[in-house]
């Protein structure tokens, strides 16, 4: 009894990170790690429920209590080994999964105080794992069967490594010169270091996985063509690549950047260590994203590291629609990204020479609950007002690329151009074609997209061995 | 893979690449693209297709020494190989028997035009081929196109040789003969094209011409290539890179290539210096 009550009085551990005022000026990891004392002490904070609710707010099960138990015994080489058992990518989501949302939300002491951080352990554990564990994977028998995965990013790879284990020969046709997708070109390095989504590659190479660069599917080869050419499936985990704009005047200005592009200039092209690497990014005196999102908040940040003086977060709603995680926002805030809420803008302005000057924006307020229950924005009318601007991110979000849809026939697509796939199975409308992630439900969460790929490797695999 | 098979100089700063690109190769059609990447420390530059060859599994390509990417691309030599190689990219040419066609070609333009021409005269067109350049030096792939095309024009800024001026005074040239042309391709510097999509718009002739942007992925994820199309954006590595040239808002399209000049210099001008035997 005790020894119960003692548990719940340990605080949860904070992460500790890079002063704000320092990290604003550099791309190294904002975000340190537990240390071993730390992990162990917040992994004694966990009651061992006997029927765990944090799994089930887990789109991947991540066996959480098991792992966190043998941490709480210093046992962290077991811990990773648990811990991979449902996760091939656990460094990458103890950094950037919704955790609040999704496992930490379900935790029992939560009810009372704060949950345990289940992120954070993953993290450390993963991290110990990379640093001191032996990749070591013993190879199930061949079954003899192919799959091609379209797209290298959270579901593609999520998805080879659970067909990997099942025997199953996999190809991953990956259209940039390196796999990751989101992980490589859109998360910066700040929030996730490039170094640990290539250690999580390399250990699914060393599992089998072979994985073809440059290849763009839908220009090189397509869905028909693999099928023809021996893979007994496909599994199309494309993502959402096609950058919205606002469609608003200026839009057109050079300074004007999808975040998409600006995030891949950043991260994929690393624009940030110019001249070293060839391809420039720059961001000016004054910086505006468009959009609250993650990606909103992580083009801010990158801007301010780029050198920007003022950077803005521009969003039509209030602080509490805005759809960024909230440890994003309150980091966002500590490094000095200014937000003006409940503000649109109107236009744009370039110079003679074609380049961003300024931006006109618009103030609205709250009025009536919409549709969707939220209080919908009103423009208060003359209160137009323009800030100096060098660079415009737009981060309002992005829709299904359709490269390989459109070169699939008879594949169905919803109206917005998703694909349609079935809900337990997520094959689509052609035989032992499989899709999932941001390509099937548009554009969410590198856990959800990992998730869809396991989810699809379980079907994937069900289905070969019925054929 | 992506090795460098054959090279040749066309001209003092113009080489032609002939690049071992098998799965490129069989699927590339006249007016697409590829991307490549030099070394791991480059850029993604995209460079239209000058010829391929099924059998032999190749991409030709021809490039320009005028900036940091190209002058590195320049130098590389048979047995060299590239870190990517990415294709075939966009949308090819839509070829038909048209009747009569012009293609026009301006500077390096001379390239992508070639496989276009060769392409239309063996669908049954009868191709007109007008090429340009400021000097005869500079003039490249004549012999080539003079093969592939019915009739062959040259214009040359200085009056080295062919018609002094343009490749508008040789497209005037051409169409003062009384040819009844239902289409012009014309690829070149963003301000020849512009030049001759004015010079055709109050005849009416349809013209398509090849832009060549800014633009990173290649496949539409990052719209760095955005140009404006009849007062639409589009995107001209997916949409294009073809388009009815006289939609194109030309003037936007040449701000938006000079975005990076700055950088573009501060890269060359370090690449200079370290040839010369200088530190970073």
């Amino acid at each position: 009894m005790a020894e119960k009550v003692k548990k719940v009085k340990i605080p949860r551990h904070d992460m500790p990170c890079q002063d704000p005022q320092v990290r604003a000026h550099n791309f190294e990891e904002v975000a340190l790690g537990y240390t071993q004392e730390t992990a162990v002490e917040e992994a004694k904070r966990c009651l061992q429920c006997k029927d765990p609710k944090c799994r089930e707010g887990c789109p991947v099960e991540v066996l959480i209590p098991d792992f966190i138990k043998k941490v709480a015994e210093e046992d962290f080489l077991e811990a990773g080994k648990v811990l991979k058992v449902k996760n091939s990518l656990p460094a990458v989501c103890g950094r950037v999964c919704p955790q609040e949302t999704q496992c930490e939300i379900k935790c029992i002491l939560g009810k009372k105080g704060d949950p345990v951080a289940i992120g954070r352990l993953e993290r450390f554990v993963a991290d110990y794992d990379i640093k001191f564990g032996e990749a070591k994977f013993e190879k199930p028998e061949p079954t003899g069967k192919r799959v091609a995965i379209i797209g290298g990013g959270p579901s593609g790879l999520a998805c080879a490594g659970d067909l990997a284990k099942a025997g199953h020969a996999v190809t991953i046709f990956e259209a940039l010169h390196v796999a990751g997708g989101v992980l490589m070109y859109g998360i910066p390095q700040f929030r996730l270091p490039k170094e640990i989504v290539q250690t999580e590659i390399t250990n699914l190479k060393q599992m089998g996985v072979e994985i073809l660069t440059n290849q763009v599917v839908g220009k090189i080869t397509s869905v028909d063509e693999l099928m023809a050419n021996g893979y007994d499936a496909v599994f199309i985990g494309t993502g959402a690549g096609l950058p919205y704009f606002m469609n608003i005047p200026g839009e057109n200005l050079n300074g004007v950047y999808s975040a998409n592009e600006f995030l891949t200039r950043t991260n994929l092209m690393k624009g940030y260590k110019f001249p070293d690497y060839v391809t420039p990014v720059k961001v000016g005196k004054s910086v505006a994203v468009l959009g609250a999102g993650n990606v909103a908040m992580d083009s801010a940040r990158t801007a301010l590291r780029l050198g920007a003086e003022n950077v803005y977060i521009i969003y039509r709603r209030s602080r509490n629609e805005m759809p960024a995680r909230n440890e994003e926002l309150e980091h966002a805030e500590e490094e000095g990204i200014q937000f003006h809420l409940l503000t649109n803008p109107v236009s744009i302005e370039g110079d003679e020479r074609g380049w961003v000057k300024s931006m006109t924006c618009l103030r609205y307020e709250l009025g009536e609950p919409d549709a969707s229950g939220r209080r919908a924005p009103v423009a208060i009318p003359g209160s137009e007002y323009v800030l100096p601007m060098d660079t415009v991110v737009v981060a309002i979000g992005q829709g299904p690329n359709p490269l390989v849809t459109k070169s699939t026939p008879g594949l169905d697509l919803n109206k917005r151009g998703n694909i349609v796939a079935d809900e337990d199975t997520l094959m689509t409308s052609k035989p032992g074609v499989f899709a999932g992630g941001d390509i099937v439900t548009g554009a969410a969460t590198v856990i959800l997209a990992m998730g869809a790929g396991k989810k699809a490797a379980g079907a994937i695999d069900q289905y070969l061995k019925a054929k | 893979m992506y090795r460098v098979v054959k090279k040749r100089l066309l001209a003092p700063v113009i080489a032609l690449l002939e690049v071992h690109a098998p799965a490129v190769a069989a699927k590339v059609e006249p007016g697409q693209f590829i991307i490549v990447r030099v070394d791991e420390f480059g850029e993604r530059v995209p460079l239209t297709v000058m010829d391929f060859d099924r059998e032999k599994g190749t991409i030709t390509i021809v490039v320009q020494d005028v900036g940091y990417s190209s002058s590195l691309i320049c130098a590389m030599n048979e047995g060299d190989k590239f870190q990517d190689f990415v294709g075939p990219l966009g949308v090819a040419t839509d070829i038909e028997n048209y009747g009569t066609v012009v293609c026009v070609g301006g500077g390096l333009g001379n390239a992508p035009i070639y496989p276009i021409a060769r392409a239309l005269k063996a669908a049954g067109n009868h191709v007109i081929t007008v090429i340009g350049s400021r000097t005869a030096d500079l003039l490249i792939l004549e012999e080539e196109l003079t093969e592939v095309s019915n009739e062959l024009v040259i214009a040359t800024n200085d009056g080295s040789k062919g018609v002094k001026g343009f490749v508008t005074d040789g497209l005037a040239h051409v169409l003062s003969q009384g040819h009844d042309v239902k289409v012009i391709w014309a690829i070149g510097p963003m301000v020849m094209m512009k030049a001759v999509v004015e010079y055709t718009r109050p005849l009416g002739i349809k013209t398509i011409v090849s832009m060549n942007p800014i633009m990173v992925d290649g496949t539409g994820m990052c719209g760095a290539c955005r140009i404006s199309v009849g007062n639409e954006t589009k995107f001209a590595c997916v949409d294009g890179p073809e388009f009815d040239g006289h939609l194109v808002d030309f003037d936007l399209a040449m701000k938006r290539v000079a975005f990076y000049k700055d950088e573009e210099n501060r890269a060359k001008a370090r690449l200079e210096c370290d040839h010369e035997g200088g530190h970073h």
